[in-house]
C-alpha cells in the first residue's frame, strides 16, 4: 500500500499524454529507487522550466526566453515564415532542421463545430507581422484536416493584400512509402501534385 | 468468391448455428420470424459497415446471451480459402472486432476479400421516400466501384455542418472563414459529384443494352442539384453568392447532398415512384443485378448477392427470369422466401436450407 504522497504522484503522472496507471507507477518507482541520479535532476529541470518557461511574444513557441531562441538565430532566414497549428508542429519541423527560417503558432484550428474562431487563434499578430514587412514567403504547414486545410485557406485570404508569396505544404506520397498501402485519397492528391523529374 | 462455411454465436435469435454452402444459389426458408434475415445479416457483415439493417453492434448479440457476438465465415477464393470472423466482446459490446485468417485486422480491411450487395424489404420504400434514401442507395453503389468516394463525401458533409453553423450565427459570419469552408465543400463536393455521374452514366449505359423483356429495365438520371460543367468553381462561386440564401433558410440549398437518383421503368417510360409495387422491386433488382456486373467487371470478382424476400412480390414469369439471369451470371447469391414453392423453378445444384427456431437444417 502506497503513502498518500505516493499515489499523488503517480495520479498526477498517470494524466500525462501517453501514459497510464501502470506506466506512472513504473516511472514512479524508477524515480524513488534512483533519488540521486533521476529524480534530482527531473526536479531542477521542472522547477527551472516551471519557473521560467514563457511564450515568445512574437511566434508563440514556448522557451525560457522571449524572443524565443529560434526568433532571435540571426543564422535565420527572417524572410521565411512557416505557420503551424501547435508548438509541437514547430518543434517537428524545427526538429528535421530542414526548415531555415522562422515560425508563427497559430496555437490551434479553426472549428465552427468546436467554437474555435479566428479571434481564438493568433491570426491578427500574424497579420501584423506581415503588414511590419521584411517577409517574402509564407509558408502554411497546416495538418492534412479539413480543420487544417480551411484554416489554411482562410489564412491565404487573410493575407492575400500583401505581397508575399504563400505556399503550401505538399501532399501526396510519403517517402519511403509503398503506392499498395496508401488509401484512395492520398493516392489521387499525389497524382494532382505530380512534377516533371529531372 | 463464396461463403461456403458460416458459424454463428449468440448472434441475433442464434445461440450457435452452422451453415455450408454451395458457391451459387442459396435458399434460405422459413416462416416468418425464423431467423432467415439474421443469417443475411451475419454474412453482411463480411463486408466493412454496419450490415444490411444498419443496426448497432449490441443490437445484434443475442438477448439474454452473454452479451458479446460472433461470425465465423470461410470464403472460398480463387487461390484458396481464407477464415474471416467479426463480433465483439462481453467486455466491449460497441468495439467491433475483425480477425482475417487469425490475424487481427481492421473492418476496412474486409473490402479487399470480399464485395457484398444487398436487397431488403426496407429497399421497397426507395421510389416512395424522400431523396436522402436514394442518394444513400446510390452512395453506397458508387463506393463499390471508388472506394475514395467514401472520404470525399465525409469531408463535404464536414464542411457544410460547419458553415451552417456559422451562417446560423447572430452576429454574422467572418466571410473569409466562410470562403475557406466553401473551398474544401467545392473541392469535395464535386469530386461527390463527378463520382456519382460515372456510377450512373455507366449503369445506365449496361441498363439500356438489355433487351426488353419480362424483367423491367430501369432509366437512370441524377436530378435535383446538378454539378454545372467546370463543377469545382461553380459550386464554389454558387455558395458565395448564395450565403444569404442559405442563413435564412438554415441550411445549405446547393450542392451534391440535394442531388437525387431518378429512376423510371424505361419501356413505359413511366416514373419508378408511380409503378405498382412489383414493378419497383423487379427495377431495384435490375439495378443491383447491373451494378453485380459492373463490379464483377471492374474488379475482377463478383459480388456476393444478398436478396432478402424478393420473390415474394414477383410473379412466376418473372420470378423465372431472375432465377436464369444469376444462374447465368454466375457467383453466390443468398436469397429468403417463406415457401420453398417460391423457389421451383431453381435447379438441383441450389443449397437449399429451412430455418426454424433458431435452428438451420438442410433441405427445404
Amino acid at each position: 500500500m502506497a503513502s498518500p504522497e505516493i499515489d499523488a504522484l503517480t495520479q498526477a503522472l498517470a494524466r500525462l499524454p501517453g501514459l497510464g496507471p501502470r506506466s506512472a507507477r513504473r516511472a514512479v518507482l524508477h524515480l524513488l529507487k534512483k533519488r540521486e541520479t533521476a529524480l534530482a535532476p527531473l526536479l531542477r529541470a521542472l522547477e527551472t522550466v516551471n519557473a521560467r518557461l514563457v511564450s515568445c511574444h512574437l511566434c508563440g513557441n514556448l522557451d525560457t526566453v522571449d524572443p524565443c531562441a529560434i526568433c532571435t538565430d540571426g543564422r535565420r532566414d527572417a524572410r521565411l515564415l512557416c505557420v503551424v497549428e501547435e508548438v509541437a508542429d514547430l518543434w517537428a519541423l524545427d526538429r528535421s532542421r530542414l526548415f531555415p527560417g522562422r515560425f508563427h503558432v497559430l496555437g490551434g484550428r479553426l472549428s465552427a463545430l468546436e467554437g474555435v474562431r479566428p479571434e481564438d487563434l493568433t491570426i491578427d499578430a500574424l497579420v501584423g507581422r506581415l503588414a511590419a514587412g521584411g517577409i517574402d514567403e509564407v509558408v502554411l504547414a497546416m495538418n492534412a484536416t479539413l480543420e487544417g486545410q480551411t484554416t489554411a485557406h482562410y489564412i491565404a485570404e487573410r493575407i492575400e493584400a500583401y505581397p508575399v508569396r504563400v505556399t503550401q505544404l505538399a501532399h501526396g506520397l510519403p517517402v519511403g512509402g509503398e503506392l499498395d498501402y496508401l488509401d484512395e485519397g492520398t493516392l489521387a492528391q499525389a497524382l494532382r501534385a505530380r512534377r516533371p523529374l529531372g | 468468391m463464396a461463403v461456403t462455411r458460416l458459424r454463428l454465436t449468440d448472434f441475433r435469435s442464434y445461440p450457435d448455428a452452422a451453415i455450408e454452402a454451395g458457391p451459387g444459389l442459396v435458399i434460405l426458408t422459413g416462416e416468418n420470424g425464423a431467423g432467415k434475415t439474421n443469417l443475411l445479416e451475419a454474412v453482411s457483415l463480411l463486408a466493412p459497415g454496419r450490415g444490411l439493417r444498419q443496426a448497432t453492434l449490441s443490437e445484434m448479440a443475442r438477448g439474454h446471451g452473454p452479451g458479446g457476438f460472433a461470425v465465423a465465415a470461410q470464403l472460398a477464393l480463387p487461390a484458396g480459402a481464407i477464415e474471416i470472423g467479426t463480433g465483439t466482446l462481453a467486455t466491449a459490446p460497441e468495439r467491433r472486432q475483425v480477425r482475417i485468417n487469425g490475424a487481427g485486422a481492421a473492418a476496412n480491411a474486409l473490402g479487399e476479400w470480399l464485395a457484398l450487395l444487398w436487397l431488403t424489404p426496407a429497399m421497397d420504400r426507395l421510389f416512395g421516400e424522400g431523396a436522402s434514401g436514394r442518394r444513400r442507395f446510390l452512395d453506397r453503389l458508387v463506393l463499390a466501384l471508388e472506394p475514395g468516394h467514401g472520404q470525399h463525401a465525409a469531408r463535404y458533409e464536414a464542411a457544410m455542418r460547419a458553415r451552417n453553423k456559422l451562417l446560423a450565427e447572430p452576429e454574422g459570419a467572418d466571410p473569409a472563414w466562410l470562403a475557406a469552408l466553401e473551398a474544401g465543400m467545392a473541392e469535395h463536393g464535386a469530386a461527390v459529384a463527378a463520382a456519382r455521374d460515372r456510377t450512373v452514366a455507366a449503369l445506365a449505359a449496361r441498363l439500356a443494352g438489355q433487351p426488353a423483356g419480362p424483367f423491367a429495365r430501369a432509366g437512370l438520371a441524377i436530378e435535383g442539384w446538378r454539378p454545372a460543367p467546370n463543377a469545382h468553381a461553380a459550386l464554389a462561386a454558387d455558395l458565395r453568392a448564395g450565403r444569404g440564401r442559405d442563413a435564412a433558410a438554415g441550411r445549405t440549398l446547393a450542392g451534391p447532398h440535394r442531388s437525387d437518383l431518378a429512376v423510371t421503368h424505361l419501356d413505359k417510360a413511366q416514373a419508378a415512384g408511380r409503378c405498382s409495387t412489383g414493378e419497383q422491386k423487379a427495377l431495384l433488382l435490375g439495378i443491383v443485378l447491373a451494378h453485380a456486373d459492373l463490379v464483377a467487371e471492374a474488379s475482377g470478382r463478383r459480388p456476393i448477392l444478398l436478396l432478402d424476400e424478393v420473390a415474394a412480390h414477383l410473379d412466376p414469369l418473372r420470378r423465372a427470369a431472375l432465377f436464369d439471369r444469376l444462374a447465368a451470371a454466375g457467383g453466390q447469391v443468398w436469397m429468403t422466401g417463406t415457401e420453398a414453392a417460391l423457389f421451383d423453378g431453381i435447379g438441383a445444384k441450389a443449397t437449399r436450407l429451412t430455418v426454424s427456431g433458431g435452428a438451420v437444417m438442410e433441405g427445404g
